[in-house]
């Protein structure tokens, strides 16, 4: 399906959700209107009355799409990136630790998963605790790893970044443990018949074989990472970043804040999974893949 | 005798499988001597891609004794002594097919000019001369698997070891390579030792071949070819070629190959 073809099922669907959106801005918003006219002793409002108060309330149960975009239009474009009403400043801190923790991550996973491939005992002993370290919900981990960082004196980007970490080395580990075992048989039996050491099967086999699956891997710990350093941004007494942003919002009962936070989130996702993808598709073309719907 | 390549005594491999011992080769006895292309044929669990892989080092025997160019096969894989080919081509896809045939060469530590030289020397061999940058997908299954011999020979190995090379191979292509594996092995005088499923192969290729029974595996015939070393594809057709191949066939009826 070539791109063009896909732009009217897609443009539907938000069509769609935008509508929906827009219905329940009215149906959850309209009892908060009901009462202030009973408040004010006044009569309820007409239904087209009605509507456009439901979309314009300043802290609605759920805020309209445009108020959302409004928003994030006056705390992007409007503010200087510096401010720390800006979302630009604010996606930057979490985006930052977002990084740093996803190449930390990468890296461990990576360091771990060839350990396992090569070594019998860390095969036998480290992937339990691997899985069992995913089995501990990161909201329950996340203020220690704060805490106990802090009290050795490390503080600022570092304890965000490990708690992205500690999500994004999982799917790597996983995935390359996966990607280095890919090899066939015969392919490893060639290597030892040409008395082939370790280094070499790994570098001439085991590491172009893995390549697929340590894209797709990184393109889960991206997205992860991300959910990681919003996570580790809300013990940390909301100071800064998209975390503190939603923190913040819901103390206060800024909806429209919260919303306008959310979207830049999964925006942000969205553009590192794609430069992600983009990575991965330029590495398989260098490593010569056959191209989609090639015939021999 | 000098010119033994390969030299099996009494040599047994028994696998411990959850459903009791498989006796995969059971007192094999075997000389391969220098030039020759001794074909291994038999049913499925007959032991002859075991046979082939315990010259590899790729198996260890459990009983008897194997010598490869008078060593141990552990020391002859070390010394690089021989070529082996898989059934399947095995390229690896991220490579052309001037780098696959590197593969082996960079691991041994040739330098570049030498490898360039040996790569184009080993496509001219197997045909494939103008094919050094297209990648393994670009190339049909005939083509794969003569750039996998391009491979094996790429470095000084004097005996080459083929498992059912062609086995997933049309006939037409199949007959095609045998001319060319003929060809190849009259030029460059190595030690072949191919194992097949098919009679008329194992005639056609052979100055020796060698009849093997399953459960357990045996040799139960080894016969010296009388066709003369130039072999035209019609050759298949002579009395003396027939005749060859019906001993091959009463080897098997005599091993109980051809029951269930």
């Amino acid at each position: 399906m070539t791109a063009g073809s896909k732009i009217i099922p897609v443009m539907t669907i938000v069509a769609l959700i935008v509508a929906i959106w827009y219905a329940c801005v009215v149906w959850m918003n309209a009892p908060f209107e009901y009462d202030q006219a009973e408040r004010a002793k006044t009569e309820p409002p007409a239904f087209s009355e009605l509507v456009s108060r439901t979309m314009a309330q300043e802290r609605p149960v759920l805020p309209a799409p445009h108020q959302v975009f409004q928003e994030i239009y006056k705390t992007t474009v409007l503010k200087k990136i510096t401010s720390k009403r800006s979302l630009v400043y604010h996606s930057w801190i979490t985006l930052s630790a977002t990084l740093l923790g996803f190449l930390i991550g990468a890296a461990l996973g990576i360091a771990l998963a060839v350990g396992i491939v090569h070594n019998l005992a860390m095969d036998k002993s480290v992937m339990p605790w691997v899985i069992t370290s995913q089995t501990i919900p990161i909201l329950a981990i996340a203020p220690m790893i704060i805490v106990v960082l802090n009290a050795v004196g490390i503080s600022g980007l570092l304890p965000k970044a490990l708690i992205s970490t500690y999500l994004s080395f999982f799917p790597v580990v996983v995935g390359m443990v996966k990607g280095l075992r890919s090899p066939d048989r015969a392919q490893l039996d060639l290597m030892h018949t040409y008395s082939a050491s370790k280094s070499q099967t790994f570098w001439k086999l085991r590491w172009p074989s893995s390549m697929p699956y340590l894209f797709t891997s990184l393109k889960i710990a991206v997205a992860i990472s991300l959910v990681g350093a919003i996570v580790g941004e809300m013990p940390t007494g909301a100071v800064a970043g998209l975390g503190a942003r939603l923190l913040a919002g819901s103390y206060y009962g800024q909806t429209i804040q919260i919303w306008s936070a959310l979207f830049m989130a999964a925006a942000l996702a969205a553009i590192l999974v794609m430069i992600v993808g983009l990575a991965h598709s330029h590495v398989l073309r260098r490593m010569g893949e056959k191209p989609q719907g090639a015939v021999t | 005798m000098a010119d033994t390549v390969v030299s099996a005594q009494d040599l047994s491999l028994t696998f411990e499988t959850n459903d009791g011992p498989v006796h995969a080769l059971s007192q094999v006895n075997l000389d391969v001597h220098q030039g020759d292309f001794v074909s291994f044929i038999g049913p499925s669990g007959c032991g002859k891609t075991t046979f082939l892989r315990v010259i590899a080092d790729l198996e260890k025997p459990t009983g008897g004794s194997i010598s490869v160019n008078g060593m141990s096969p552990e020391q002859a894989r070390q010394a690089r002594a021989y070529g082996y080919v898989f059934q399947a081509a095995s390229l690896l896809p991220w490579r052309t097919i001037e780098k696959n045939i590197a593969v082996p060469l960079e691991i041994m530590g040739y330098d570049r000019a030498d490898q360039q030289e040996r790569i184009s020397r080993v496509l001219e061999l197997v045909d494939l001369t103008s094919f050094e940058k297209k990648y393994p997908w670009q190339l049909s299954g005939g083509m794969q698997q003569r750039a996998s011999i391009a491979r094996a020979l790429a470095f000084d190995a004097d005996l080459l070891l083929m498992d059912e090379p062609f086995g997933a191979l049309d006939e037409i292509v199949r007959d095609h390579l045998n001319e060319q594996l003929l060809k190849l092995w009259d030029t460059t005088n190595k030690t072949i030792c191919f194992v097949t499923h098919s009679i008329p192969e194992a005639v056609y290729l052979s100055t020796k071949i060698v009849v093997m029974s399953p459960r357990p595996g045996r040799v139960t015939d080894v016969i010296d070819s009388t066709l003369p070393r130039e072999r035209p594809l019609d050759i298949r057709e002579t009395p003396e070629f027939l005749a060859i191949a019906a001993r091959v066939r009463d080897g098997l009826r005599a091993g109980h190959s051809y029951e269930e």
